[in-house]
């Protein structure tokens, strides 16, 4: 308990610094109203909508009426929507949640059991081939991926939906998912068979491996109860994290596809320095953050029985 | 291949064939902000809700005027218009339209809470008198030619429902009930847009039942949507997909020229210019304020390389502020030709022959290839001698240093690559904005960003905007343009070409205001 309350403690204070830094960094890059204006507006005009969003007062001002207004529960009304910025990214949420969840899924569906057949037979051709696939995972970049397989699926094929959104757990929407899912799941795909594989190959001269084949276990329980099991750590570790940008920083697929989340919306808010938004996403994301890390941890105290001893000695 | 794509086609035309005939959908470079009409005027949302909601004067695909919600005009005397309204008109709910929801809306327009850009600029100064029902008096203090132009940018909503509505209440339909040939269904920001027709509509019944727009910002998604029939018509063509598409039979294209002239504003008032220099970085007198050199520059421009290399053909050179066929357009303007030998005598002549150091400024996210066109023009410029820096920002960046980025909120910048589109569709719009002496007062100059200033020319907009009479006022417009064009009060480049693109058998009334309107679309049966 003494433990969660910490982390609350820590996390309000990231919460408030990364706020001031996003404040006053999106006030330095530019001019909202510059960009949101339309050209026929006179200047007298122009400075009225200034003045009303409060723009023309010192940032150190705006910052503590934002803080003020935040710690009520408010963070602000987007310049560009005028509706609150809390509504705009709660109402985007499910999209990326759904989205971020499915390539989670595909990404330890498909990595987990191609690396562990990589780390078991480290030599043969497959495994090679997956190693040498894993690599192209991490390296091609997201966007041109993305417009590839909507070339491939769409265009030329065309199995699947370019573009968009459908209804959710449909079976339009699962065609509409597949191509983001995939897009956005190829990197962590990558990440998540490199750790499988290495975890596995350590794994495999341990000991205990030795003991429960010379004890007679079937390999297939060896793999399943033994190796499985202890590799999943680092893995759980690294996709914890993986997840939080999974969630908050999908931007670049969620372009792509006009896939309508929150990375969307981010993009757009920063392009048009819609600042109310940019802060309460960036907020919103710490926290996430926060919390994932959390479960990551009790994840861990579930998974290997010494972290909580541990942690009662701490 | 072939044969196994066109089996699957017609399998997915015989599931869709039905729904298909009759919905239309189209995908947008930009979405609409709100679904509020007087919140935000900007062409997005201006484009989307004319779906929904009407103005009394309506603009054709080259604005110009029709009529709208109103059947007739005309100015009674100096400072009086008469709008005669169409009846018989219901809006959505079947409520009859009247003068009331006219005042309404005028009341409503400039009022709207957190708008970024208010419609204030089109209502303010006029006074709404209703005669009867159907006809309605517009005062203003002084003679107002552009009495309809204004008109035909606010929207009419319904007084029953939007009295006391807020923005959030359009949004989410409640209020967004018009007279459009299309009632509100569905907005989901960030997704999708939703129309279907009214049926009750008083005009030209549409050929679609229901629109789907959907928002598609980045243009190889956009294109690739339209290659895999997940949309029916597209904006925003990118130029560097423009021949591809041009070729494909599957594909047609729908261009015109657009209201947006490509401009470059040079500093007319400082002697001390910030970004010019001489030849060996010492600071020299601003050589920029002779006319000689302005014109110069402009001789230097190879408007036609620009054109075809830049803008990939889709932009027409300009000599002036509005292609051909836009009221107050100058017959005697012509594009400058491409004249280095000429451009370096004037040079001479001016007393630079060896010309000077200069940095341009663009930004890099607002306009078809702003920043190419940038560099492209720097490196004409560097041939006559003027040694030319480019630097181009984001939109957010170069607009508040440009306009207000010096000391006491002067223009920081010497020499900009910069638009305009006419929204009112004639050509008093770049010259009060863009030529006009700058006057935060008068409300004249806003976009003046090289503080040009001649005082025939603010006469001439001055007497303009004073005459109704549409031929006299058209003479002085044009005049007007003559003067400060001849003088290089702002260099013009060239006029942007809208594109759009659909699926073959659908064809698209393409229109200079950049507005994709579902009207507009038809298909071949």
């Amino acid at each position: 308990m003494v433990f969660v309350l910490r982390r609350v403690l820590q996390s309000l204070l990231v919460v408030l610094v990364m706020s001031l830094v996003v404040f006053v960094g999106v006030h330095l890059v530019g001019d909202p109203v510059h960009i949101l204006i339309s050209d026929d507006m006179t200047q007298a005009e122009i400075d009225r909508f200034i003045e009303k969003l409060g723009l023309d007062r010192p940032v150190h001002e705006q910052y503590l009426h934002f803080l003020a207004n935040a710690a009520r529960g408010d963070l602000g009304n987007s310049f560009v929507h005028g509706e609150p910025a809390l509504k705009l990214i709660l109402e985007r949420m499910p999209a990326t949640l759904e989205l971020a969840l499915a390539a989670f899924v595909l990404a330890i569906a498909v990595g987990i059991p191609l690396g562990m057949y990589a780390g078991l037979r480290p030599e043969s051709p497959a495994s090679r081939a997956i190693m040498a696939g894993s690599i192209l995972g991490f390296s091609l970049p997201t966007f041109w991926v993305g417009l590839m397989l909507i070339m491939v699926f769409a265009v030329m094929l065309g199995w699947l939906p370019s573009t968009g959104r459908g209804e959710f757990l449909t079976w339009d929407g699962l065609r509409h998912l597949a191509l983001p899912a995939i897009n956005l799941a190829l990197f962590k795909m990558a990440l998540v068979t490199r750790l499988a594989r290495a975890g596995t190959r350590e794994a495999a001269l341990q000991d205990y491996v030795r003991f429960a084949r010379a004890k007679g276990l079937s390999p297939a329980r060896v793999v399943r109860v033994h190796v499985l099991k202890n590799i999943l750590i680092p893995v759980v570790t690294v996709l914890g994290l993986e997840l939080g940008g999974l969630i908050a920083f999908s931007v670049v697929t969620e372009t792509v596809f006009a896939w309508p989340g929150m990375g969307k919306l981010l993009i757009d808010s920063i392009q048009r320095l819609d600042r109310p938004v940019v802060v309460a996403y960036l907020v919103i994301t710490v926290v996430m953050f926060v919390v994932i890390n959390l479960v990551v941890d009790l994840l861990y105290a579930a998974l290997d029985p010494r972290v909580r001893l541990s942690e009662a000695r701490a | 291949m072939n044969a196994c794509r066109s089996l699957l086609a017609v399998l997915a035309l015989a599931f869709a064939g039905a729904a298909a005939a009759q919905e239309l959908r189209i995908g947008l470079a930009s979405e609409p902000t709100s679904m509020d009409p007087h919140y935000h005027n900007l062409s997005p949302n201006n484009s989307l809700l004319s779906h929904v909601f009407e103005s009394l004067v309506d603009q054709d695909e080259r604005q110009r005027l029709q009529p709208g919600l109103a059947e007739s005009w005309k100015a009674i005397d100096d400072t009086t218009w008469e709008f005669k309204l169409r009846r018989g008109v219901k809006f959505h709910d079947g409520t009859p339209f009247t003068a009331d929801d006219v005042l309404f809306s005028f009341e409503r327009a400039p009022n709207v809470e957190g708008s970024p850009a208010s419609f204030g600029i089109y209502s303010r100064g006029k006074t709404l008198v209703k005669v009867d029902d159907h006809t309605l008096h517009i005062k203003t203090a002084a003679p107002y030619p552009l009495m309809p132009n204004d008109v035909s940018q606010i929207f009419i909503v319904s007084r029953k429902h939007a009295t006391g509505a807020k923005t959030p209440d359009f949004n989410s339909g409640k209020a967004a009930i018009g007279t459009g040939a299309f009632r509100y269904v569905e907005y989901t920001p960030g997704n999708r847009i939703i129309l279907q027709r009214n049926d009750g509509y008083w005009g030209a019944r549409p050929q679609w039942a229901r629109v789907v727009f959907r928002g598609i910002k980045s243009a190889p998604s956009r294109v690739a949507a339209l290659l895999a029939g997940d949309v029916d018509l597209i904006e925003q063509v990118p130029a560097t997909d423009m021949e591809r598409l041009r070729k494909d039979p599957k594909l047609a294209i729908a261009q015109i020229v657009s209201n947006r002239i490509m401009y470059l504003h040079l500093d007319h008032w400082r002697d001390d210019s910030p970004f010019v220099k001489g030849k060996d970085g010492a600071p020299i007198k601003n050589p920029l304020r002779d006319q000689r050199v302005r014109a110069a520059i402009s001789k230097a421009i190879d408007r036609d390389a620009i054109v075809s290399r830049v803008m990939e053909g889709m932009a027409i050179k300009a000599g002036q502020l509005l292609p051909e066929g836009f009221f107050g357009v100058s017959s005697k303007l012509q594009p400058v030709a491409q004249d280095a030998a000429g451009a370096k005598q004037l040079l001479a002549a001016a007393g630079v022959p060896n010309g000077f150091r200069l940095t341009i400024h663009a930004p890099n996210d607002r306009y078809p290839n702003d920043a190419k066109i940038a560099e492209a023009v720097g490196q004409m410029l560097s041939r006559i001698g003027i040694d030319t820096e480019v630097v181009t920002m984001t939109s957010g960046v170069f607009f508040r240093e440009a306009s207000s980025g010096g000391p006491d909120k002067s223009p920081k910048f010497s020499f900009i690559l910069a638009g305009w589109g006419s929204g009112t569709g004639e050509t008093s719009s770049p010259l009060k904005s863009l030529l006009a002496t700058f006057n935060r007062e008068k409300g004249m100059g806003g976009a003046n960003r090289g503080r040009y200033s001649n005082p025939e020319v603010d006469k001439l907009i001055d007497q303009a905007l004073a005459t109704v009479d549409d031929a006299r006022r058209q003479d002085l417009l044009a005049r007007a343009a003559e003067v400060a064009i001849e003088d290089v009060g702002i260099i013009p480049l060239h006029y942007v070409v809208n594109t759009w693109a659909m699926r073959r058998g659908f064809s698209y009334k393409a229109r200079a205001d950049e507005y994709t309107l579902a009207g507009g679309v038809s298909r071949a049966n």
